[in-house]
């Protein structure tokens, strides 16, 4: 699967919760990066999808993965940070959507 | 019970950065881990592992041990996966437990002067 974004993309991170269903699941974005914005740092290449190896599956096709940077003013509403902190954290594409403007 | 991420009380408490000596046990529960995953075999996957700890009530993930985890997951994988049973497990516990009381007791004449 060729990698739909590339550095310096501007993405945002689903607003998903598929562990509130009733269906087993297993996820690696973490809760407080959900409909957050962020920019592409790296793209990582492509690897067997987590989510499906999880449950003893073989997570193919592969998943394009990226280092994306957020700033910490984006997710904290009082963390006490400047607005060059940063975190980033390695999301899989089917997590991660374009944003415009 | 894994995401924990900017979760109170955890958001502001400090990091332990001290170092811990690995247990006979802890050792024991990695090279079982190792074994299970190997290439050769590959009975339990490392995702899967991280599943099953995920999927631990909040009360076992609060008090067990890192590699008490490592052990109830790889229990309730093997369990989920019909490599073993559940009442398997338990006989076999039942078993050892048997043996073990056996063993403690002191034998016969043993302390009489």
């Amino acid at each position: 699967m060729k990698a739909r974004f590339q550095v310096g993309d501007a993405v945002r991170v689903a607003d998903r919760w598929p562990e509130a269903g009733p269906a087993r699941c297993h996820v690696r974005t973490p809760h407080f990066l959900r409909g957050r914005s962020g920019t592409v740092e790296r793209v990582l290449g492509e690897f067997p999808n987590a989510e499906e190896l999880a449950f003893g599956k073989p997570g193919l096709p592969k998943v394009p993965l990226y280092t994306i940077k957020f700033r910490e003013t984006e997710l904290w509403a009082d963390g006490g940070f400047r607005l060059q902190d940063t975190l980033t954290a390695d999301l899989y594409e089917h997590w991660l959507e374009g944003t415009h403007g | 019970m894994h995401d924990l991420g900017g979760v109170e009380p955890l958001a502001s408490a400090a990091i332990d950065r001290r170092e811990h000596a690995l247990t006979q046990f802890d050792k024991h529960v990695d090279a079982l881990m190792y074994l299970l995953s190997h290439p050769s075999r590959r009975i339990l996957r490392v995702d899967e592992l991280r599943r099953a700890i995920e999927s631990l009530s909040p009360d076992a993930y609060a008090n067990l041990s890192y590699y008490e985890k490592w052990l109830q997951a790889m229990r309730d994988l093997l369990v989920e996966k019909a490599v073993l049973g559940a009442d398997e497990i338990e006989s076999k516990l039942a078993e050892l437990r048997a043996r073990d009381r056996a063993a403690a007791l002191p034998l016969p004449g043993a302390g009489v002067p």
